[in-house]
């Protein structure tokens, strides 16, 4: 599984082969439904079969195009290219596609994997596929039967006749491969679904569990060599001088040579790398933000949200509602920056030859690291060839709009002229910016005599992910980029009279998306406040949600299914308290009820968390399943550990000693709900995150009555005295 | 020349004697299985096996190893049928799967050494694994499982 597809579009057109021998069916589906009118038709003409190969010996290979980082795509897209083929399940393998534009994301127009958006975004188009490919599978044997293929029906990797007689799709590769493409297909009715639906175990488990799985790191050529980067001290640092003569005698160091972003040491293995790198002498110009300190960018922040912002919704008359407020309340949120911290550090390996480059790594980002990497080699981007492996994580480190890690090692390989894999440590990784943006947020409140809240103002002050990148003009709006708001400006209570505005402080700090992007900030601010908010009327802050939530259906289905699968309301052992939360992002709608208790000395346990999802329509509820208990642990590493700082520039954390996250004698026990239903579906491998700090800090109010307004959960704060 | 044993097999590498055990298995044999996460032993991704107790190979210089048992994750089981590893596949564990050779190696030490282990000495021993995609519960569950696998079943 872990063989990477040697072969571009090219040459599938050529031979009409895939190595491993056997055939490809050719055909082509134009995309239907919402997604027309993208990219992707336009620029994909007619080419043989992208997604499916059969082979003789019947397996079927199915070339999945999005990236496999943990979320399980290369067993859910699979999911809906067998269900409709009639695959036999067992026969099914995974080969990660190549960069073309057949592969562009359905929605977006590349090739790329992030926003939640793998499934839903391919669950038109890989049934069609599917269904094409059994439908010529069907004339096939019709062909070779001389029958009717009225009389034939395909079933778990076979095409039988109603007369009994079968063929298995490997004997049918062959022929299938010269019948037509349907023009249309008939897809199957959702109760006729054998496959979709059903709790499915991954295909890549067992290569995952014994040391098969190849990821980026894993990848070597031959002749290669592995470099890291000595990169500035501080964002924006260039190097004056380098001093490399001890450097150079470590045995096995090659070449130690100034690239853009630092001085790059190559030699035979990473050891010799790290060792020559800590024998540099480097005088760096520090640049402009030498003198950056976090606390510097609070005072800061907390002034700008003083002043009123760009404003990204506007509902009746904020201002003069919470002037008229019987009650007011206000308060003030901030999070840090957070580093992505993969598994997997980053990597990359380049082999740059005349007219050639050819590339693998783990991204989730295949065209714009092509044509950034044919742009820093001068070449053509039809000449680079990017291999995708198992990411060993990504939540969005690998969707670089600026493809840092892949320019970088193509900038090595332009010097080295031999494959060259640039390996980052962990405190490269750490250390290395495109953080999530560190936001501080103030709101304000206006309730009614009666206790109903008639205003809500929120200011966020915090970097914008996409400024600067080729992406601004596209997702920006009115100088708003939405990924600082989504989660606030479509807050989903009922308040008549509504303010969200932002200002986007530029700073030269990299920042990019973190699982769940910016709801991974409104999420805790909104579901923070709004808890203030009940306990300040003085009403169950369960109660509280569903009588503002009228009119919000799935946020209350959600809300409900939580509540009650936790016993919300019934008494929990001694010390132990409840905090709920509830926050749409990327489709998908989640309530998580928490429950937390505090020692003396402040430490925060969370014994269990009750999780309810509505994604919509579903293809894997095992993949729900797991990704809810994966976003859960990944929000609350960022809740209870996770902070970046910065002082004179410097980032103050490097490994995890100082960057901790959740490890497994802190794992709560997580149940998992999902809501049957038919609405359109969501995303699963973000919304999972967002809930959890404000569902934990909200239970930590419960216990204490001490709120939390600033992550991560600080034990000093909640210390008994 | 340094002498290994490596999964049964013997070696002679010629590599510095503070050169860590991990980057002498994964560049020097080519044996990828065993993953690098932080190189200060504070993730677990780079267990092995020295003499059946689990080792942090990130921190292990190789000349502490010569004449020692080296266990891989390539080697703890011919084709992937450790209870611990069909555990693994049975609750549906890996998710980027990039700790899972670490996470699997001293799961699989813990066993040896204590068949039937309660949650806290779970803890205690796999605490030190770290795992990004939140897997936690199903480890949990699936050291359970081989746990029970191995006392019906015996070793293997």
């Amino acid at each position: 599984m872990s063989e990477m597809i040697k072969v571009s579009r090219r040459d599938f057109l050529k031979n009409g082969t895939l190595v491993g021998g056997g055939l490809l069916l050719g055909f082509f589906l134009p995309l239907r439904g919402s997604f027309s009118e993208t990219a992707t038709q336009k620029e994909a003409p007619i080419v043989p079969n992208a997604f499916i190969h059969i082979g003789t010996d019947d397996t079927v290979t199915i070339i999945v195009n999005h990236s496999e980082m943990g979320q399980g795509v290369y067993t859910s897209l699979p999911m809906l290219v067998a269900e409709e083929l009639e695959a036999d399940w067992t026969k099914i393998k995974v080969a990660p596609a190549p960069v073309d534009p057949v592969y562009n994301h359905t929605a977006f127009g590349i090739q790329m994997t992030g926003g939640s958006t793998s499934v839903w975004s391919e669950y038109d188009r890989l049934r069609e596929v599917g269904a094409a490919a059994r439908e010529m599978l069907i004339a096939a044997a019709a062909a070779m039967w001389k029958v009717d293929k009225t009389g034939c029906r395909a079933e778990k990797g076979k095409v039988i006749h109603r007369t009994g007689k079968s063929l298995t799709f490997g004997q049918l590769a062959d022929k299938s491969s010269a019948m037509p493409v349907p023009k249309t297909v008939k897809l199957k009715d959702p109760s006729k679904f054998r496959i979709i639906g059903k709790p499915t175990r991954r295909l890549d488990a067992p290569e995952k569990t014994d040391g098969k799985a190849v990821f980026g790191l894993d990848v070597n050529v031959p002749g290669m060599l592995t470099a890291v980067i000595a990169r500035p001290p501080v964002f924006g640092g260039k190097v004056v001088s380098f001093e490399a003569d001890k450097a150079k005698t470590i045995p096995g160091v090659k070449v130690v040579v100034q690239v853009p972003s630092g001085v790059a040491v190559v030699a035979t293995g990473f050891w010799a790398a790290q060792k020559g790198r800590e024998a540099l002498k480097i005088v760096w110009d520090e640049g402009e933000l030498a003198r950056l300190s976090t606390a510097g960018m609070r005072e800061e922040f907390a002034k700008l949200a003083q002043s009123p912002g760009l404003v990204a919704r506007k509902e009746g008359d904020p201002e003069q509602a919470l002037a008229k407020a019987a009650r007011r309340l206000s308060a003030e949120y901030e999070v840090p920056y957070l580093a992505h911290a993969t598994m997997e550090t980053l990597n990359c390996l380049v082999d740059l030859r005349d007219g050639g480059c050819e590339i693998w790594t783990g991204t989730q980002f295949q065209t714009i690291d092509r044509d950034a990497a044919a742009a820093a080699a001068g070449l053509k981007p039809e000449h680079v060839k990017i291999h995708t492996t198992y990411l060993g994580g990504g939540f969005g480190r690998r969707a670089n709009p600026r493809s840092d890690f892949v320019v970088e090692a193509v900038e090595v390989a332009k010097v080295v002229k031999k494959p060259v894999k640039v390996i980052w440590s962990r405190e490269d990784d750490i250390m290395g910016g495109y953080y999530r943006p560190m936001w501080y947020d103030r709101l304000a409140a206006g309730l009614d005599e009666g206790g109903k809240l008639v205003a809500w103002l929120h200011t966020i002050v915090g970097q914008s992910i996409i400024a600067g990148t080729p992406f601004e003009q596209a997702m920006a709006k009115n100088g708003i980029d939405d990924a600082s708001v989504e989660g606030a400006k479509d807050i989903p209570y009922k308040i008549p009279n509504l303010l969200v505005d932002l200002h986007s402080p530029k700073i030269g700090v990299p920042v990019l998306w973190w699982r769940s992007v910016g709801h991974s900030h409104t999420a805790f601010v909104v579901e923070s406040f709004i808890d203030e908010l009940a306990h300040t009327v003085k009403k169950d802050p369960f109660e509280f949600r569903r009588a503002l939530l009228a009119g919000k259906p799935r946020h209350l289905g959600a809300l409900r299914l939580a509540a009650n699968k936790a016993g919300w309301g019934k008494p929990l052992p001694q010390g132990q308290v409840r905090g709920i939360a509830v926050h749409e992002s990327f489709g998908s709608f989640i309530a998580q009820v928490a429950e937390v208790s505090v020692t003396q000395e402040g430490k925060v346990r969370v014994h269990r968390v009750v999780c309810a999802v509505d994604c919509g329509r579903f293809v894997n509820p095992a993949t729900i399943e797991a990704q809810m208990e994966s976003g859960i642990v990944f929000g609350l590493s960022a809740a209870l550990h996770g902070a970046i700082t910065l002082n004179n520039g410097k980032v103050e954390q490097s490994n995890f000693n100082d960057y901790d996250v959740l490890r497994l004698d802190e794992m709560p026990k997580v149940e998992v709900h999902i809501v049957q239903s038919k609405e359109k579906s969501g995303g699963i491998g973000e919304p999972g995150v967002p809930p959890i700090a404000p569902a934990v800090t909200n239970a930590i109010f419960a216990a204490t009555g001490k709120r939390i307004r600033r992550l991560p959960i600080d034990a000093a704060e909640l210390k008994k005295t | 020349m340094v002498p290994l044993k490596v999964n049964g097999k013997r070696y002679e590498v010629e590599v510095p004697p503070d050169m860590p055990l991990l980057w002498v298995i994964r560049e020097t044999l080519g044996l990828t299985g065993t993953k690098y996460g932080c190189g200060m032993s504070l993730c677990g991704a780079c267990t092995v096996h020295v003499n059946g107790q689990a080792v942090r190979s990130c921190v292990t210089p190789i000349s502490s190893v010569v004449g020692k048992e080296i266990i891989t994750i390539e080697g703890l089981s011919a084709d992937g049928n450790h209870p611990v590893q069909r555990a693994w596949i049975a609750e549906d564990v890996p998710q980027c799967g990039f700790c899972h050779s670490g996470q699997i190696m001293s799961a699989a030490a813990l066993l040896a050494e204590n068949p039937k282990p309660s949650d806290t000495d779970i803890d205690d021993v796999m605490s030190g694994n770290i795992c990004r995609c939140g897997t936690y519960q199903r480890i949990r569950r699936a050291i359970h499982r081989a746990a029970k696998m191995m006392a019906e079943g015996g070793r293997k």
